[in-house]
């Protein structure tokens, strides 16, 4: 009886135990969000009120995406640093940071993690992902809360960055950093070919001439390089239509614009760069990642960019700040502007708003403060001296050009060409995706076909766009 | 012949024989249910752990992409829309394209895939000596990280420093595009592909031939069989099953080929030539975030390996009796 009793209760306890930890593990598995309702036990009782900023009594817990890693420990010292300063101000605002190894943002875990609806309270997003975040409903309308008494640099920020996170005139996001697309070039090479490194080309014909002498030094050295896969193909057309003055989606959002004399004249060149005159290597099918690791290895002459490449392969690829200068866009009518923001959830309390608003006016949005601290940035070893993010205006933009010219890291002079000459900023057409998707097929085909035929690339590519447009 | 006892009735030499098979006794049935569970508990216990993992992260999302398949989702609100999403799918360009190019992969895939392992296989078989070392040999790219294989691949077929290249001008043959040609950038990414797999299959159909016995190969012998008449006679038609076993599994894999074509191609490949339809479900998913058109196209991509695994199920069932 007593061994019947013993068997049972083994049993029992086995049961128990396995169950416990299968639900233990599940629980590890899933993913957590601070919640929609604030529910995490923190205090709230500030006003709510939102033109009221945050009293410093409100005791907040906020988490945050986009902490640096520990690989990146001067960066990840700064955030310290500025998460203790910050609660000098808000001794009750606990900033909960979560760091991703990597990129912080990579579209298919930003997707699931929306759908999942478990991104932090601040979470960190492209310009171009507000229509997919508000197609899924994740961000609040932050309008109310975002004024001079909270972000008190408000009217010295570029209208056309804060429009980018406008929808129906409400506000979704406060900038971070933006940019707008000019021509990188590497210096050495151009001085090996007998070119300028201060004057880089300004027109398309002196893109394809430059590229010629560049490829000339052999060695399987490129003179101009550009993807054509993993839809980044299609994001370079567009930014090379755009420099024309050209589009790639009409007006109305509902035609493809781009089979057209300018789009020929995109294609043309491109093909005849490829072919004709062989500047731009043989190897093609390239995407984002694959011409920073040729310029930074003095493989490859220019590249459409931003500034913020300069960075990456700097401080990835171990290249060094001198051999890199920028110009404006080969011909200048317009240039792919874009950038990124961080966004705060739809559904946490007003007063987690307010401590959001507070923290992202500190961190990103203070001339002198936050990352824009360029005498700690310097101290810290880290570049000063890109040309980006670059959305001050008045007195705000003339106080920060001179703080990062004086604490440069970086031959500043090297950029003066972009910064002297900039082009309107032009965003991503409507179905961005979906259309540099099929645009990417005209980049590959007239890259890898020496004999494409450009009508054909173009009216097909148009048919298709057309039936994406039509069907959304 | 008496029916059997209704009760356990005790018995004088042992103890209490179990049960007899349902239906036929007088326990009401949900008794019978309690004392089978009863009896089971502790198994049960041990596979929740498993049952609950599969059910979170296998069953669970086939039956919500079920229902996805049949949804939108706009400004947070989730609607029914019927077809609509199928209707997006059959309308998107790249569809007839990526289901071209996934059946020709396939195709390609049994061609190469298919016959080159059985024919490696038949070879290593016919060794007497080392075909432990041989074996290991060709099942060493299977352990290979799949992403070292085919990034060896393509520095193998980058067609500026390319390995496959510089052979090719060391023999007076023309320089390829490879991955950048779209007529001949699915067979390459086939090679890879084979290259990478071909071990397991190769392993199987040695054991096949293995278990042939060796008396059919002397008979063959003896009435004049050369290696080819040996293999067309006896070697194919006994391991005719596995073939086809084989085959069946291989259509069912190559279907759903992702991982080659987005590494070594970036996925669509030079004017879209090797868009699949899973990198397709891949981009509606996580680069248009149309959840609903990816869950419909994988609803297709579904009934079509469901008609193929009803086959191969067959074909075991076959092969067991």
């Amino acid at each position: 009886m007593r061994s019947a009793r013993f068997r049972r209760s083994r049993r029992a306890a086995a049961i128990t135990l396995v169950s416990a930890l299968s639900l233990t593990a599940l629980a590890a598995c899933g993913t957590s969000s601070s919640g929609d309702d604030g529910g995490d036990g923190a205090q709230q009782n500030g006003s709510s009120d939102p033109t009221i900023p945050l009293d410093p009594k409100t005791k907040v817990t906020l988490t945050i995406d986009c902490m640096p890693p520990a690989a990146k420990a001067a960066e990840l010292k700064e955030w310290k640093e500025d998460v203790a300063e910050f609660n000098k101000t808000y001794p009750n605002v606990t900033i909960e940071g979560r760091s991703t190894p990597g990129q912080c943002l990579e579209p298919p875990r930003f997707t699931a993690m929306l759908k999942a609806k478990s991104q932090p309270d601040v979470f960190y997003t492209y310009f171009t992902d507000l229509p997919q975040v508000l197609a899924e409903d994740g961000a609040a309308d932050i309008s109310a809360y975002v004024s001079p008494k909270t972000v008190p640099l408000l009217k010295d920020i570029d209208p056309n960055v804060l429009d980018s996170l406008r929808h129906q005139g409400n506000l979704y996001g406060l900038p971070t950093s933006n940019y707008t697309m000019g021509l990188l070039i590497n210096r050495k090479l151009f001085k090996d070919a007998g070119l300028n490194p201060d004057a880089p080309p300004r027109t398309w014909d002196e893109v394809r001439a430059a590229a010629k002498k560049i490829a000339a030094l052999g060695d399987g050295i490129a003179g101009f390089g550009e993807y054509s896969a993993g839809n980044t193909g299609g994001w370079h057309f567009t930014a090379q239509m755009y420099s024309l003055g050209g589009d790639v989606v009409d007006a109305s959002g509902t035609k493809a614009a781009f089979n057209n004399e300018l789009g020929k004249q995109v294609a043309r060149n491109l093909h005849a760069m490829r072919w004709e005159d062989d500047s731009m290597g043989k190897t093609q099918l390239l995407k984002w990642g694959d011409l920073q690791k040729q310029i930074a290895t003095d493989k490859l002459g220019m590249f459409l960019a931003a500034p913020d490449d300069i960075a990456y392969m700097v401080q990835q690829l171990g290249a060094k700040y001198e051999n890199f200068g920028m110009g404006p866009i080969p011909g200048g009518k317009n240039t792919l502007a874009g950038g990124n923001n961080y966004m705060v959830k739809k559904g946490i309390s007003p007063d987690k708003i307010k401590a959001a608003v507070a923290w992202l006016n500190f961190k990103n949005l203070t001339v002198g403060k936050g990352q824009f601290d360029w005498a700690r940035t310097k101290a810290d070893g880290l570049p000063v001296g890109i040309p980006q993010p670059n959305f001050w205006l008045n007195g705000s933009k003339t106080k920060d050009d001179a703080a990062r010219v004086e604490h440069a890291t970086m031959p500043v002079e090297n950029f003066k060409a972009f910064m002297d000459n900039p082009v309107a900023g032009k965003a991503e057409p409507p179905k961005a995706q979906e259309v540099y998707k099929i645009l990417d097929n005209v980049m590959s085909g007239l890259l890898t076909n020496k004999d494409a035929d450009v009508d054909k690339l173009l009216s097909t590519a148009e048919a298709q766009v057309n039936q994406i447009l039509a069907h959304q | 012949m008496s029916a059997p006892s209704m009760t356990p009735t005790p018995s004088k030499a042992g103890p209490p024989r179990p049960s007899p098979p349902s239906g036929a006794g007088s326990v009401p049935p949900a008794g019978r249910f309690a004392r089978n569970l009863k009896r089971n508990l502790t198994a049960h216990g041990f596979l929740i752990g498993a049952v609950l993992c599969f059910g979170v992260f296998s069953w669970y999302p086939m039956v919500r992409e079920f229902f996805l398949a049949f949804q939108k989702t706009e400004n947070g609100r989730t609607d029914w829309v019927g077809f609509d999403n199928l209707v997006t799918v059959f309308n998107d360009p790249a569809f007839w394209q990526a289901w071209g190019n996934t059946g020709l992969f396939t195709l390609l895939a049994l061609v190469l895939g298919f016959a080159v392992p059985f024919l490696v296989a038949v070879v290593i078989n016919e060794f007497r000596h080392g075909q432990g070392y041989l074996r290991l040999l060709v099942y060493l790219p299977v352990m290979l990280p799949p992403v070292a294989s085919v990034l060896l691949f393509k520095y193998l077929y980058d067609p500026g420093y390319g390995l496959l290249n510089e052979l090719f001008t060391s023999i007076g043959l023309p320089e390829q595009q490879w991955l950048q040609d779209p007529d001949i950038s699915m067979l390459a990414v086939v090679i890879a592909s084979t290259w990478m797999n071909m071990g397991g299959a190769t392993l199987i159909y040695l054991a096949a031939l293995q278990s042939i016995p060796g008396e059919l190969y002397e008979a063959a012998e003896l009435d004049g069989a050369g290696l080819l008449r040996k293999i067309w006679h006896v070697t194919i038609p006994q391991t005719r099953l596995i073939l086809s076993l084989m085959a069946l599994m291989q259509v069912i894999a190559t279907m759903q080929v992702f991982v080659e074509p987005f590494l070594l191609t970036g996925g669509a490949g030079p004017e879209g030539s090797t868009t699949t339809v899973v990198h397709l479900i891949y981009q509606y998913a996580f680069n248009f975030n149309d959840y609903g058109a990816a869950a419909a196209l994988g609803l297709l991509l579904l009934v079509l390996l469901a008609g193929f695994s009803a086959v191969y199920v067959k074909l075991s069932r076959a092969e067991d009796e």
